[in-house]
This record gives C-alpha cells, structure tokens and sequence, in this order.
C-alpha cells in the first residue's frame, strides 16, 4: 500500500511501523519505527500524559520524514 | 537405522496455546509433537521422530527478533536435532517472518538442515527463500492437508542429505541457485524452440527468469509542513464503532474512507478495530493508538502541519493478498491525488 500511495499520489509516504524488516523486505521508502503490533502509537503501561508525548514523538518523526529528502530507503 | 531426530517450532496458536491474546508469550518448549507436529509425525512413521516442539508468541518474536532468536535456538539445541522443521505458515505474516529467522539462525548456528512452509506472499518468503527450503503452500490453514505432505516429504530429502531438485520439482520457492547441469538440447535448439512457443502464444518455461524490481522511487520531501495536508491511511482496520462498511477482519475485501472534520480524539465510544490479526484491547480501548488523530489535530493547531486531511482511510492488513491491497491503495491513492494532499502517514499493526 505504502508503494501504490507514493506512485499513484505521487507524494512523500511515510510507513509507521513495528516490525522494520518486512517493511524494508516489501519496500518502504520511509520508515518510521514504532512500539508495539497492538499498539504502535502507543504503550497502555504508561500514563495519559506519557502516553500522549510518546506518541506525538513517533508522528514527529513521521513528519521528519515526510519532510526530509532521501535518495534511498530509510528508516528514520 | 536409528531414527532422525526432528524439532519442529510453532507460533501460538498451532502450538494450541490461544490466539492473539497469547501472541506475546516468550519461547518454552514442550517434549514430542503438536498440533501439526502430529500430522508430520503420522507422514514420517518411524524414519524421524518429533522429539521436541518450541512454541512461541508470533508478536513476541518480531518485537524483540534478536532475543527471541537467541531464547529459540537455545531450546531447539537442547534437544540435539538433526534437522529443523517450522510451520508452516501459510499467508500469516508475523508467522512467517518467525519461520524464516528461526530457520536461517538454526541453520547457521547448528548446522543442520531446515525447512519450512509458507505462502509466497507471506513477508517470511520475500525475507528468507534466498537462505533456506520454503515449501510453496496455499494461503491459509485450509490447506494444512496439502501443505504437511509436501514439508515431510521435503524435510525426509533433507534429513538424508539427498540431492536437491528444481524448485518447480520439489515445490519449493525458488533461492535464485544457479546449479550446472548437462542438457540433451544445446542451448540454442532450446532458445529457438522457446521462440517459437512464444510465437504461438504457447506456454513456456524460461531457463533465466528476470528479477522484479518492484520498487517505487522515493518522491522529494515536503517543502513547507507547516502548510501541508496530510493525509492518515491504516491497515489496522481503526473504524467507526460498529464498522459501518462491515470490513472483514481477515482477507479484507474492500477498504473504508471515514470522516473525522471536528473529530479531536478517538475514544472507546466512536472508534474500535476490525482487524482480526492482533490483539484488539489496546486499539479498541483507544484508537489513537493506531491512528493518531489526537496528536495529528494537536500539531495542526499549533501550526506545525498545516491541516489534517478530513477524511483517513482503513482497511486490514491480515492475509490481505498483495493484489487487493495494491487496489485498494490505487483507489485511495486516486481520491488523495484530487484532495490535493501534500504527504500521507501509513500505520500498519
């Protein structure tokens, strides 16, 4: 889906995900590395507020990577 | 001869532990065969004996591969091997990343022989068929009754140190091998005869088969995030509660678009999961956890993106064929491209 999205809409396309490797195998562009297959934005172990800042540091990344040029896979 | 001395490793649920809510357990291992162990077992007779299964959490294992890895191999050495057997898998994704580093890290460290069973789309085979014997099977546990005979009879070939065949012989995915052998046809009898079927619009099987370079060039960054929409797309089935378009939680047949203009947060009442391949507490509890809409409208007011697209978009990605996902993500893609969007995030369970 990550693929199609970038060639069709032809538009920077970051994937948010927790096992890296297949995201690498299948051919992400960018990867953005997150915590758990649950819960990928997010950790139940820890508080509201803790939670929330973890999870606005994984789409600040994702950001990051939408705005930044690469001329190769990365994972951010 | 005294038997063959087999291991076999399963995830969770062949090794009849539960489903995704046991998907985090750690390795243990378990004397004799399970589930389809015993299947194996019955195939083999008294050749090779199944003397010990090593179960363990598909989601354990892919979030923490390096330590899984090190926690299998150990209690899979424990029982002295001759050869390893995992799977199969089938079209499962997490189970089959499993497999494959399973196998390709006993290989190397014990030495031995090892083999397992997947579906050629599963993430498991792209990784792993360069490594290691994967036995084609079809996409799901349906066709356990085809997929055992096909890995015993692989795994018996292996265990005695036969010569390997062809992979379209053997029914294994092909490992890009190169292996010279003498033809009773010289190459350009052979090369002509191709054209020629070719020509006619026969079948013919090529002696060079070209890679496929499926890959996307990356597209240039965003310019200005401050004034950029962004779109969220998921594949971990985050819908209205209730799941309005019915998506299925497994094998999805269609994709759903849902709009969330003046949506600030999603809560336990409006939004739940419908995916069927991990455990749902966590994102039904609070789907942000999946699609972050709350931090997505926190940075819009603040100004770092400049909007939210108003409407996301979410299938499930479980046992979702390629060719169905690759659809659905060009019709999505196609309504994003008239929206105008400037960048899109993609979160995958």
């Amino acid at each position: 889906m990550v693929k199609e999205l970038e060639e069709v809409v032809d538009v920077p396309v970051v994937h948010v995900c927790t096992v890296v490797p297949i995201s690498v195998t299948v051919g992400a562009n960018r990867i953005d590395p997150a915590v758990a297959i649950p819960h990928p934005l997010g950790n139940p172990q820890l508080n509201q507020d803790e939670e929330f800042a973890l999870r606005t540091s994984i789409v600040e990344k994702a950001l990051k990577a939408l705005s930044t040029d690469i001329s190769e896979q990365t994972v951010f | 001869m005294a038997s063959i001395r087999v291991v076999h490793y399963l995830n969770q649920f062949f090794g009849q532990i539960g489903g995704e809510d046991k998907a985090d357990i750690t390795p243990f291992s378990k004397d004799g065969p399970v589930g389809p162990g015993t299947a194996l077992a019955k195939v083999w007779g008294d050749d090779m004996s199944i003397v010990g299964t090593v179960i363990c959490g598909d989601t354990y294992f892919n979030e923490n591969l390096d330590t899984a890895t090190e926690e299998v191999i150990a209690l899979v050495a424990s029982y002295k091997p001759d050869l390893l057997v995992a799977g199969p898998a089938f079209n499962a994704g997490r189970y089959g990343m499993a497999c494959g580093a399973v196998c390709a890290a006993i290989q190397e460290k014990l030495k031995i022989p090892v083999v397992t069973g997947m579906y050629e789309e599963n993430p498991g085979a792209d990784m792993y068929k360069k490594d290691i014997y994967i036995v084609k099977t079809g996409n799901s546990a349906a066709q356990m009754r085809t997929a055992i005979p096909a890995l015993a009879r692989l795994a018996t070939r292996l265990a005695k140190g036969e010569v390997m065949g062809s992979p379209a012989e053997e029914g294994y995915l092909a490992r890009g091998i190169r292996k010279n052998i003498f033809h009773e046809q010289r190459g350009s009898a052979r090369a002509v005869e191709m054209l020629l079927q070719k020509l006619k619009g026969e079948p013919f099987t090529t002696e060079y088969p070209m890679p496929v370079f499926d890959r996307v060039s990356p597209r240039p960054a965003i310019k200005d995030l401050s004034k950029a929409k962004i779109a969220l797309v998921t594949s971990g089935g985050i819908v209205p509660k209730g799941n309005p378009d019915r998506i299925e939680s497994s094998s999805a047949s269609k994709f759903g678009r849902y709009d969330i203009s003046g949506i600030n947060d999603l809560t336990e009442e409006t939004f739940e999961t419908a995916h069927g391949g991990y455990d749902p507490v966590y994102a039904n509890k609070d789907a942000d956890r999946v699609l972050p809409v709350d931090v997505m409208r926190k940075l819009e007011r603040e100004g770092i993106i400049g909007k939210l697209h108003d409407v996301y978009y979410a299938t499930v990605g479980n046992g979702t064929s390629v060719a169905n996902s690759k659809k659905y993500a060009r019709a999505i893609g196609e309504e994003l491209k008239q929206e105008h969007v400037d960048g899109i995030i993609l979160t995958s369970t």
